[in-house]
C-alpha cells in the first residue's frame, strides 16, 4: 500500500537529523532521490518515500543509487543520494567520474559516518572522498543545521555544478532536536542537453575537463572564507580557540562557552586564511574534529600551529564528557577524579536474534557441523558469530563473504585440507554485491556451499524491500528475483540448487552435509520470511513439560530468546563423566510456534500450550 | 545559561524506552523548551542495550549526558539500570523497574545475572526508587503498558507538572489507538501510586 503522508506546513518540528535532511530535500524541489539502507542513513529515504512529488527508491547498491541521482541531475532536475560510510566506498567510482563531469540539477550526497561505530564493521571518515574527488564536503552539527544545510548544499552544487557531500554522523542522523521548517519550492528541469565532450567520459573527452574541476575548487574555496556557513563565536577567555566541524560545535561549546570557537560548516576546501586570522587572536589552537585529523593537517601545512589529535582521541565521539579533560590537561591543570560513582560491571547483553527467526535453525545447523570454515556477510545473520552458536568465521563487508570463501578454498594448504568451505549471505546482500562474487566461484570452479538466508526483507536495517521481495519502497508489486534461477544463471549446475524451509532442521542439515561433501559449487535458498515483516504468519505457540524436561539443554543451543533456563544442575553418568543440565521454561506470550526447538528435544517435552500435541522429535548426529 | 534537565532513559531494544523517551521530549516541548534527544544504542532493537538521553532547558546545546549528570535515570530493566548508575548526578534519582530480562548469554550460563541490582545501586549511595513495573503492566493487562507505567513514576519528579506528562502519554495514543487511551490512564496513575505520588484528576 503506498504511503502517503499529509506534510505539515511551515511549522516549527522536532525533528531528528535524518528527519530534518528529507524535510529539506523535498522543499528544495527534488525530484529524484535513491539510496540503500543502511544504519545511521536509512531513515532519510523512508522519511522522503512519504512526501508526493518526488520519485524515491530503494537501489541494489549505493553505485547505482548515485548513478540514479547522476542521470537526474543530467537531465537537470535536483537529485539526492544517501548512503552510510562504507556505502560510499562502493559509490566512489561512480562519485570519481561524476567530479569530472561534474553536475546539472542540484545534487547532494547524504553521507553517514558511523563515529563510535554503533552498527558498522568500521569507523572512517568520509570528509576524506571529498578531497578525494574534490567536491565540497558541508557539516552540521544539530537536526536545524542538517535542515539549513541541505538546502544550501542543492543551491551550492548548482553555483558550482558541482556534486556536494552533506557529512552527518550518527549524532546528527539519530539525534532529534527542534527544527524551524518551510515549504517546498517547484524546480522544473532544465531538459539534456546532448554534449558528448560534456558527458561522455574518454580520455579525449575527460582530459579537457580536469581544469574545470580544480576551478570549481578554487571556486569553491573563495566560498568557504566568505560564506556565513563558516563563522566565528567569540568567547571571553582566550587561552585556547577552538576549530570544530560537525556535532563538535555544540559539545565545545557545552563544555568551554567561554571560549573563541572557529565553527566550519563548509569545511572543504578549508577556509585557511580565516583560520589563520582566527588563530591569530588566541593563544593556541585546538582542532576538534571527528574523527581523523584531516583539518589539524591541512592547517599545519598551510604553517598555522594547532593542537588536535595529540590531547584528543582519535577514536569515537568527542563529547563533552572526553574533552574537557583534554582541553585541561592540555592547559597544564592537573585533572581532578569525577565526583559521581564509578561505572559497575554488569555482564554484557549484546544484540539478539528475533523469537522464531528463520537464521536459528540456519546456524543451530552450521553450529553442529564439524570441520567447516564459515564466510559471513553483514546483516542480522552476522549475529551468528555470537552465542550459543559461534558460527561466522569472517565478515568483512557487502557481498564479501563470497570472495573470501573462493580465496580460502584456493589458498587453503594441507592443514584445511578436509575443511568445508562454506559461505553465508542474506537475500538483499547478495544483489547488493554477491552476485558478482558467486559468478566468481563458478566460473573459477570454487569448491564453496553457499547458503542464501532470504528472508524477503533488508532485515538488520528494520525490513526495506528488495528486488527479492517483490515490492518497491511504497510496498507496491513489481519484479521479483528468482533467486533459483538467478543462481543457475550465474553458473551453478541446477541440481546443486536447493530451495529448502530453514525451519525443517533435518532437511537442512542433511541437504548441507551432502554439499560441502560434492566437491563444486552449490547453493541452499531458504525461503522463510523474517519475523518482523507482515507476511510472517504465527503459530500456536509451545510450552515444556516439566516432568518429561531431562536438561539436556539442547533446546537452548537453537538461540530462541523465548527459551529460559530455570534450573542448572550437575550430574555424573555412569561413564563417571560429568554433565552440566539445564531446565528451561518457554516464553508462552513470546514464542510463535515455528517449532525449531522442538526438534533437537529427544524426550518430546516441548508440546503445543493448548491443546496439548506430541510432536515427532529429531536426533542430531554430530558429524 | 538557565538550568538544563537530563533525563537519562535505558532498557533492553524492544522495551519500549526510545518511544517513552519520545514522549518525555512532547512534553517538554509543548512547553516550549528548547529540546534535545539521541539514543546510544548499538544494533539495540535485538535485544541489546538501549539508552535514550533527553535533555531540555532554555537553550541546548550537546545532545549527550555526560556521566554523573542525569537528574533522572529512568530504568526499564534492574540490570539495565545498574549499568548505567554513574550516569546519574550523586544527588538525582533512579526510578527502576525491578523486573528482569535475563539475556541468552546468562541463559547459557556464561555470566551471572547480578544478585539484587537496586540493592548494589542503593548501596553505591544512591536514591532508588523500584517496584515491579512489569507484573504492574501484565496485571493492567498488558505488559506493553510497562512504559506508560514507568512514565507515571517519574510524573511527580519533573520539573513541570505530572499532567503535562500525563497528556503527552494519552496524546499519543488517543490519535493512533484511542481504545488504549483509558488502559493508559490506568497505567501511568498506577505508575505514579507505586512510587508514592498522588493521583491526578481525570
Ligand atoms: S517454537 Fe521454540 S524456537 Fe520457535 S518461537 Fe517457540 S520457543 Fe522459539
Ligand atoms: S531439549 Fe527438551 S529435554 Fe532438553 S532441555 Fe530442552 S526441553 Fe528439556
Amino acid at each position: 500500500m503506498p504511503v502517503t503522508q499529509t506534510v505539515p506546513a511551515a511549522a516549527r518540528m522536532f525533528l531528528s537529523g535524518n528527519d530534518a535532511v528529507a524535510r529539506a530535500v523535498w522543499e528544495a524541489g527534488t525530484r529524484v532521490a535513491a539510496a540503500y539502507p543502511g544504519t545511521p542513513s536509512t531513515e532519510i529515504l523512508e522519511i522522503l518515500s512519504r512526501y508526493s512529488g518526488l520519485h524515491t527508491e530503494w537501489s541494489i547498491n549505493e553505485k547505482v543509487s548515485m548513478e540514479v541521482a547522476l542521470g537526474a541531475s543530467m537531465v537537470g532536475a535536483r537529485a539526492f543520494c544517501a548512503m552510510k560510510h562504507v556505502g560510499l566506498n562502493v559509490a566512489s567510482d561512480a562519485l570519481m567520474t561524476m567530479t569530472v563531469t561534474g553536475t546539472e540539477g542540484g545534487l547532494v550526497i547524504a553521507v553517514a559516518d558511523d563515529v563510535g561505530m554503533s552498527s558498522s564493521q568500521n569507523e572512517q571518515d568520509s570528509r576524506y572522498w571529498g578531497r578525494f574527488a574534490h567536491v565540497p564536503v558541508l557539516e552540521p552539527s544539530d537536526s536545524q543545521e542538517a535542515y539549513a544545510m541541505t538546502l544550501a548544499a542543492f543551491d551550492l552544487s548548482e553555483r558550482l555544478k558541482s556534486p556536494v557531500i552533506l557529512r552527518l554522523t550518527t549524532r546528527i542522523c539519530h539525534v532529534k532536536g527542534v527544527v524551524h521548517t518551510g515549504e517546498r519550492i517547484e524546480v522544473e528541469p532544465k531538459g539534456f542537453v546532448k554534449d558528448p565532450r560534456h558527458w561522455v567520459m574518454v580520455p579525449g573527452n575527460a582530459k579537457p575537463r580536469l581544469p574545470t574541476m580544480f576551478e570549481r575548487e578554487a571556486a569553491a574555496r573563495a566560498q568557504a572564507e566568505v560564506t556565513p556557513l563558516n563563522f566565528q563565536v567569540d568567547g571571553s577567555d582566550r587561552r585556547i580557540g577552538f576549530v570544530t566541524s560537525g556535532p563538535t560545535f555544540m559539545h565545545v561549546r557545552e563544555a568551554f562557552p567561554d571560549a573563541p570557537v572557529f565553527k566550519l560548516g563548509l569545511s572543504c576546501p578549508p577556509p585557511l586564511e580565516s583560520l589563520r586570522r582566527f588563530a591569530a587572536t588566541v593563544d593556541t589552537v585546538l582542532v576538534v574534529e571527528e574523527t581523523e585529523p584531516l583539518l589539524e593537517t591541512e592547517m599545519k601545512a598551510a604553517g598555522i600551529a594547532c593542537h588536535g589529535k595529540d590531547v584528543l582521541p582519535r577514536i569515537g565521539e568527542l563529547a563533552p564528557d572526553v574533552l574537557e579533560p583534554a582541553v585541561r590537561r592540555l592547559r597544564g591543570e592537573v585533572v581532578p577524579e569525577p565526583e559521581h560513582v564509578p561505572a559497575q560491571q554488569v555482564f554484557p547483553r549484546p544484540p539478539t536474534m528475533c523469537v522464531a527467526c528463520p537464521h536459528l535453525g540456519v546456524y543451530y545447523t552450521l553450529s553442529q557441523m564439524r570441520n567447516v570454515i564459515i564466510s559471513g556477510d553483514i546483516g542480522c545473520y552476522t549475529l551468528g558469530a555470537g552465542h550459543p552458536w559461534n558460527a561466522l568465521d569472517t565478515c568483512i563487508s557487502m557481498g564479501a563473504s563470497m570472495g573470501t570463501a573462493l580465496g580460502m578454498d584456493k589458498g587453503r594448504g594441507k592443514a584445511d585440507e578436509n575443511k568445508k568451505i562454506v559461505a553465508v549471505i542474506g537475500d538483499s546482500t547478495f544483489m547488493h554485491m554477491g552476485m558478482q562474487g558467486l559468478l566468481d566461484i563458478t566460473w573459477n570452479r570454487g569448491n564453496v556451499t553457499v547458503l542464501l538466508l532470504d528472508n524477503r526483507a533488508v532485515g538488520m536495517t528494520g525490513g526495506q524491500d528488495n528486488p527479492g521481495t517483490g515490492r518497491d519502497i511504497h510496498g507496491e508489486e513489481t519484479t521479483r528475483v528468482d533467486f533459483a534461477k538467478l543462481c543457475e544463471a550465474l553458473g551453478v549446475k541446477k541440481e546443486r540448487i536447493h530451495v529448502l524451509d530453514p525451519y525443517e532442521l533435518p532437511v537442512l542439515f542433511k541437504a548441507l552435509r551432502e554439499e560441502t561433501k560434492i566437491e563444486e559449487p552449490s547453493v541452499i535458498i531458504t525461503n522463510r520470511p523474517c519475523v518482523l515483516i507482515d507476511h510472517y504468519q504465527p503459530a500456536k505457540s509451545y510450552t515444556v513439560e516439566e516432568d518429561r524436561c531431562t536438561g539436556c539443554g539442547n533446546c537452548v543451543e537453537v538461540g530462541c530468546p523465548a527459551i529460559h533456563v530455570t534450573r542448572r544442575d550437575k550430574v555424573v553418568k555412569a561413564s563417571g563423566k560429568e554433565v552440566d543440565l539445564s531446565f528451561v521454561r518457554i516464553e508462552t506470550s513470546a514464542c510463535t510456534g515455528c517449532g525449531l526447538c522442538v526438534q533437537p528435544c529427544a524426550p518430546e517435552a516441548i508440546v503445543h500450550a493448548d491443546p496439548v500435541q506430541s510432536v515427532q522429535s529429531v536426533q542430531f548426529v554430530r558429524k | 545559561m538557565s538550568k538544563i534537565t537530563n533525563i537519562l532513559v535505558c532498557g533492553v531494544g524492544g522495551q519500549g524506552v526510545m518511544t517513552a523517551t519520545e514522549i518525555l521530549a512532547e512534553a517538554a516541548i509543548s512547553l516550549g523548551f528548547d529540546v534535545k534527544k539521541t539514543e546510544v544504542a548499538g544494533m539495540s532493537q535485538r535485544g541489546g542495550v538501549v539508552t535514550s538521553h533527553l535533555r531540555f532547558g532554555d537553550v541546548v546545546l550537546s545532545p549527550q549526558i555526560a556521566p554523573g549528570e542525569a537528574d533522572l535515570l529512568i530504568g526499564f530493566e534492574s540490570a539495565e539500570a545498574l549499568r548505567w548508575s554513574h550516569m546519574l548526578r550523586p544527588d538525582g534519582v533512579a526510578l527502576v523497574n525491578s523486573g528482569r530480562i535475563v539475556p541468552p548469554v546468562v541463559n547459557l550460563g556464561l555470566f551471572d545475572y547480578p544478585e539484587d541490582p537496586v540493592a548494589q545501586m542503593r548501596a553505591l549511595g544512591l536514591t532508588v526508587h523500584a517496584f515491579d513495573a512489569s507484573s504492574l503492566a501484565i496485571q493492567l493487562g498488558n505488559i506493553r503498558l510497562g512504559n506508560t507505567v514507568m512514565l507515571g513514576a517519574c510524573a511527580d519528579r519533573l520539573p513541570f507538572p505530572a499532567e503535562v506528562l500525563r497528556d503527552a502519554v494519552l496524546a499519543r495514543f488517543g490519535t493512533r489507538k484511542p481504545q488504549l487511551v483509558e488502559a493508559n490512564r490506568g497505567a501511568f496513575e498506577a505508575g505514579r501510586r507505586a512510587v508514592g505520588g498522588e493521583a491526578l484528576a481525570a
